[in-house]
């Protein structure tokens, strides 16, 4: 298993990042017909050496590298720009490319009408390097390079309308939050660097290999895990650092779609998976992923239940979904963690353009109780999101099925707590998820505003592509080609994409790099002993998801007036789960106003104004006061200005006699 | 021959006539005929010095100042008539402008 070269692998995230530069620099003047030409080819170049990379690897399987350049040199200590391709990477590679291509096209019909929209094409672009460089690193450092690209990327997008207080503010939260789940990584590989003297995956990896499990009590492997699990968090929207996904929702919904389902909140879950070495030789680390995979994986599903606006019901079910790849990588089943990340990207993906195809057609409302009857006017997303939301929901045979039933049967095998969790988390997904369907598409009548007077151009009318055009947006209309073209690929890519777990063909692909993991994962490969078991709890599974779905259908569809009455009966409950469980606010007790407060009161009054600026202004008042006072010699008369030079002129001679007398 | 103190001490009388002028006097080509009183007065002490050392630097520097001198002459006098044309005066005491 040498790694061979190939100078491909730089080309990669380089094309991408040529684009973004074309379009950053020279697109404000450019035609919107050369930007999108130029996102799109540099993107879709990315993407075509990709296949071709993944082409030629699957006759060869040694993994790939280049080292690109030296960077860092301190004594033994180096760090060189050097990717490195193995499966795990390749995977990603392919996830992000293909599924950020697609993205990128549909963003040419959703963003057209927008006055940013060579900032737009040029920030996904920017977007799409950053993610490769993570996913394509060989060494931590350069992976924290992508890892706060992303970030920054992210930010960026999340703030793209930044005249709009709320989106501004998203994108600070967004990027804030980030940077303390960075903070524990940052520490984790400084711990690595400090016991390893190198941050390349294979050194760091051969050396914890050959250090003992750390069975009883917690030592520095658990430490590493811990820390690396907190910047994993951060980025991968867990508990406790969800809180800026939700709001990441104010960005465009082609960026919720790519950063925010799709690719970069995923960049924590391929994060831990890369270092599952570390994991495995810390139980104690794994627990805790697993414990916070499966907490968040309830937690946001049950939030999910009661939004009304339909991309925040989809946020809230990506931080699940999220929850469930942890806790898959928790139980040592990274290969599955992996493959949900992966259809994953797929459905949600489509789930949020089709999303986004919704809000286009309706002319930018986003809230689901003024939607309905929506699969008359626009039968392609209908049929297209029908089909993500069967996948999500784990209805076989599409793709969601097989990846979150291989993570339940995995769960299972390493505790029924885990898998009990995940099945309740099934049932609500599926219950969110066909409650979307209900009250976007079902029923006979659009209950939206229809050529009405500054209809959805409130609030949000900012996020309107078309916000241009005169208000009265008319009647719900289908999207573009443009924009139905990769859902319709999407679609189908959620309909097959879960047959590449067929016969665990996929964990066999991931083997190589996740070996370790094969020891201590738990038992699952002899077939005959446990099938029965297997069958059982896939039955379970799907019965649960069966069972969201006829309960949406009872409350939305056949007794719409139902749900209120619940909602009422249960009401502090209700209100609770309506605002979130009052997190934000609890943050904003525990965290953000103490912090306010002190910084005002101790840093601002205190140590800047009282120290620093008194520093400075007392000084200058000082020199002012001296110089006041020696300015009066200065008085314009002739005579006393030549009494100063003959006193000095005595004085100097004084001196110099008394000097020569001693 | 007269002895050197002798021409040192009219140096110093020279020199010590022109400062004195040239801190009491208002009008400003007094002030001027001060300052190359003052200069005379040193050239004195030069030329004194190089007779006595037979050394010819002191004399070559005397011929140095009075260059000099003749320079500040030309400059000071343009000076003074552009006052006179200004202020019409020539009493230092009143051309006080150049103050905070």
């Amino acid at each position: 298993m040498t790694p061979t070269l190939n100078p491909l692998l730089w080309v990669i995230p380089i094309l991408p990042l040529a684009g973004a530069a074309i379009n950053g620099f020279f697109g404000r003047k450019a035609s919107r017909n050369a930007i999108s030409a130029v996102a799109l080819v540099f993107c879709g170049a990315a993407f075509a050496v990709a296949l071709w990379i993944a082409l030629r690897f699957s006759l060869a399987s040694s993994p790939y590298y280049f080292p690109l350049a030296h960077w860092l040199r301190s004594g033994s200590f180096c760090v060189d720009f050097e990717f490195y391709l193995d499966q795990l990477s390749l995977v990603m590679l392919l996830v992000v490319t293909g599924v950020g291509f697609l993205i990128h096209i549909y963003s040419v019909g959703y963003m057209w009408e927008d006055d940013g929209y060579y900032r737009f094409m040029s920030y996904m672009n920017l977007f799409m390097f950053f993610m490769l460089t993570l996913v394509l690193a060989k060494n931590y450092l350069v992976m924290f390079i992508g890892w706060e690209g992303v970030g920054l990327a992210s930010y960026l997008l999340i703030g793209f309308w930044f005249t709009k207080d709320s989106a501004a503010a998203a994108g600070k939260k967004a990027f804030i939050v980030n940077r303390i789940g960075d903070f524990g990584f940052l520490i984790a590989l400084f711990l690595i660097i400090k016991h390893f003297g190198s941050l390349d995956f294979t050194h760091v990896f051969a050396a914890v290999r050959t250090l003992p499990t750390e069975t009883s009590g917690a030592g520095l492997l658990t430490a590493i895990g811990l820390l690396l699990m907190v910047g994993a968090a951060g980025k991968s929207a867990q508990i406790p650092l969800y809180v800026w996904l939700p709001d990441a929702m104010e960005g465009p919904t082609p960026v919720s779609a790519l950063i925010h389902a799709a690719t970069m909140v995923t960049a924590g879950v391929y994060m831990v998976a890369r270092s599952s070495v570390i994991f495995e030789h810390a139980p104690m680390a794994m627990m805790v992923v697993a414990m916070i995979g499966a907490l968040t994986a309830l937690f946001a599903a049950t939030i999910g239940i009661a939004q009304t606006d339909i991309k925040k019901v989809l946020a809230y079910s990506t931080v699940s979904q999220l929850g469930y790849m942890f806790m898959a990588c928790g139980v040592g089943a990274f290969s599955a963690g992996i493959f949900h990340l992966m259809t994953h990207a797929f459905f949600k993906g489509l789930l949020f353009l089709a999303a986004g195809s919704v809000i286009h057609g309706v002319g930018g409302e986003q809230d689901m109780r003024k939607m309905g009857g929506l699969r008359l006017y626009m039968p392609w997303t209908f049929a297209t999101m029908g089909i993500a939301t069967l996948a999500i929901a784990g209805i076989p045979p599409f793709a969601g099925f097989w990846s979150k039933d291989e993570i339940l049967w995995k769960a299972f095998g390493a505790s029924w707590v885990y898998w009990l969790i995940g099945v309740i988390t099934a049932f609500i997904t599926s219950f969110y998820m066909f409650r979307l369907m209900y009250m976007t598409f079902g029923g006979d009548d659009y209950r939206g505003a229809v050529a009405q007077k500054a209809h959805g151009h409130g609030g949000l009318g900012h996020s309107v592509p078309d916000h241009g055009q005169t208000p009265g947006h008319g009647e719900p209309h289908e999207s573009p080609w443009v924009m139905l073209g990769p859902l319709v690929i999407l679609a189908l890519l959620s309909v097959v994409g879960g047959f590449v777990g067929y016969g665990n063909r996929f964990e066999h692909f991931l083997a190589p790099v996740f070996q370790d993991a094969m020891g201590i994962a738990p038992e699952t490969s002899p077939e005959s002993a446990s099938s029965t078991l297997e069958y059982l709890l896939m039955g379970i599974s799907v019965s649960v998801a069966g069972l969201g779905w006829f309960l949406a259908y009872l409350l939305y569809s056949r007794l719409p007036q139902l749900p209120a009455r619940i909602a009422a009966s249960i009401g502090g409950l209700y209100r609770a789960v309506v605002n979130k469980y009052y997190i934000d606010e609890l943050y904003a007790v525990l965290f953000v106003k103490p912090l306010i407060d002190g910084s005002t009161t101790i840093l601002w009054h205190g140590v800047d104004q009282g120290v620093i600026d008194a520093a400075v202004n007392d000084s200058a008042d000082a020199a002012r006061h001296v110089s006041d006072n020696v300015r009066h010699m200065q008085s314009g008369n002739l005579r006393s200005y030549a009494g100063w030079v003959a006193a000095g002129g005595a004085v100097v001679i004084a001196y110099m006699v008394w000097m020569g007398v001693r | 021959m007269v002895p050197l103190s002798y021409y040192l001490v009219l140096s110093g009388i020279l020199f010590a006539c022109g400062v004195l002028g040239f801190l009491i006097k208002r009008n400003i080509i007094t002030i001027f005929m001060s300052i190359e009183l003052m200069l005379n007065g040193v050239n004195l002490s030069f030329v004194a010095f190089a007779a006595r050392w037979h050394a010819l630097s002191g004399q070559v520097f005397v011929f140095f100042v009075m260059v000099v001198a003749a320079a500040e002459t030309a400059v000071g006098l343009a000076i003074i008539i552009a006052v006179y044309r200004t202020r019409e005066t020539l009493n230092v005491d009143q051309v006080n402008l150049l103050k905070l």
